[in-house]
This record gives C-alpha cells, structure tokens and sequence, in this order.
C-alpha cells in the first residue's frame, strides 16, 4: 500500500521534473530541475532496497555532477534564452517513443523466459551494503579498477582541458598560433 | 494496480528514457543536450536496479554502479571540452560546430 502510494507519488514527481529539464528554455531551470529529479530518482533505489545504490545516486548525481554543471555554466552564457530546433514533432516524438519501446523490449523479452536464475543471489540476513561489497571486491574486482582508471583518465583530462594555458597542442590552434604561444613561453622562462 | 510489479518499474523506466530522448532529439545547446543523457542514463539505472530486486541478483546493481561512474566521467571530460570551445567560438551550440564538415 505504502510502496504503491509512494511509487506514484515520486514517477509523478521524477516524470514532471525530467519534463521540465527537458522543454524548458532557461538553463538554470533545466538545472535545478535536473538535480530535484535525481534525487527523486534515489527514491526509487530506496523502495527497492538498494540502499548503497540510493546514497551512491545522491552523493554522485546532486553531489558531484550537478555541481560540476553548476561551475561550468559560470563559463557560459546562461541568461539567454535557449533555441530549439523546429524539426517534425510527430517525428521527433514518434521516433523516440519507438526507439525507448525497442529498449524495454530488448530488456524484457529475457525475463519472459522461466529459466532465470541469480548469478550472485542476495545473501539471507546481511545488509545490502555488505552484500555489494561482497560482491563488488571478489566478483566485480577487474571492472571496479578499469573503472578507477577510466575516472583518473577523466580527472586528468578534466584538469587538462579546462585549466589555464594548458590547452596549447589543441588540434584547434593552428601551427603557427601554437609555435608563437610556445615562443613567448620560453621567454619568459628565460627572462 | 496496488502491487507494484517490475512492469511498473520497467514503464517507468521507458517513459524516463523517451523523455530523455525527446531532449535529445530537439537541443540544440550542447550543455542542454549533456542534460538528456544524464536523464537517459538515470532511466536505465532505474531498470536495473528494479530488475536486480525482482530476480534477487546483485548483478543489476553492480552495473548501475558502473553506469554511475561513467556518467562522472562522461560529465568531466565533455564540461572540459565544452570550456575549450567557448572558449575558442564564443558560443555552444551545435550548428556552430561543423569544422570538419566536408
């Protein structure tokens, strides 16, 4: 009862801000938008009982992510009004209306069949936390450093791109703009 | 219609990523469109982590994680590309982006 009340309640909640992320036309709306919908997206993680998913979801999502967007919308211009491409919207809808019902089925044909059984089945009285971590450091352990590698991968490239003056051997800058760049480098380096 | 069902979460999860496509489908400003995918890939995690609950495997959940970090670092990599190019254009949207056009 209390589970039907509040999976309604938070899609009602997730679908509307999504909507809005979606259609609107201030960037600081699609924003604050965007960061309320994932927070009601943890609710669902809740509900199901994945707790670590949950708080994964807020620390990552709110957290890291949306405030990521926030600093870098200081770079740009937010105040202007976004334009749209005015496109078909019956085709524009039509075609991703049946690209998501090819999704679900792709998923859901799979779990029609019976024979279905748990590759790494719930462990009966432990907390989903420690059954994760279970899994995650015995099971999941090459995937968890790949991804670890992959994060540091972005960090660096992160730093790299956005910080000042690093951006000199950008296949956007011609030959002689880099050249010139390194010159006055090296003088004042010498200097 | 009381019982939740995965079916409900699957729906759910549909609507989610047809909604994401939709924002896909008709920005035009790049960090608008950064936005859709995030709603695309939060959609999906909500499948798998549904999917692992019904079937008591913890399968779905580790992919969510991965899932996660990939969205972390899709964030940081494509925000520093964005800087790069504001940056150089003065501008982010995707029709001023055809330099390697033909």
């Amino acid at each position: 009862m209390f589970e039907a009340i509040a999976f309604y309640l938070f899609a009602f909640l997730t679908i509307a801000m999504f909507f809005i992320a979606v259609t609107t036309s201030q960037a600081l709306y699609a924003l604050t938008a965007l960061a309320a919908g994932m927070i009601f997206i943890s609710a669902f993680f809740f509900i199901l009982g994945a707790e670590f998913l949950g708080a994964i979801q807020i620390v990552v999502y709110s957290g890291a992510v949306m405030a990521l967007y926030a600093f870098g919308m200081m770079f740009f211009d937010t105040t202007r009004d976004v334009k749209e491409k005015n496109g078909n919207k019956f085709i524009v809808v039509g075609l991703s209306t049946l690209a998501a019902i090819l999704v679900v089925v792709i998923v859901a044909v799979p779990l029609l069949s019976e024979n279905i059984t748990a590759l790494y089945p719930m462990t009966e009285g432990v907390g989903n936390t420690q059954d994760v971590g279970m899994v995650l450091f015995t099971k999941y352990l090459v995937p968890f450093e790949v991804a670890a590698i992959m994060l540091l991968v972005a960090m660096i490239s992160g730093i790299v791109l956005a910080g000042k003056k690093m951006d000199l051997s950008l296949t956007l800058y011609s030959t002689a703009e880099i050249t010139d760049m390194k010159k006055d480098q090296d003088m004042k380096v010498l200097s | 219609m009381m019982e939740i069902g995965l079916n409900h979460y699957l729906v759910l999860s549909t609507i989610l990523f047809t909604i994401g496509l939709v924002g896909v489908m008709r920005r035009k400003n790049l960090l608008l469109l950064f936005f859709a995918t995030e709603i695309l890939l939060n959609s999906v995690n909500i499948a798998f982590a549904a999917i692992s609950h019904y079937y008591g495997d913890l399968t779905g959940q580790m992919f969510a994680f991965f899932v996660i970090a990939i969205a972390a670092s899709e964030v940081a990599v494509g925000l520093g590309l964005l800087i790069v190019w504001h940056k150089r254009h003065g501008t982010i949207d995707l029709d001023s982006m055809s330099s390697m056009k033909g």
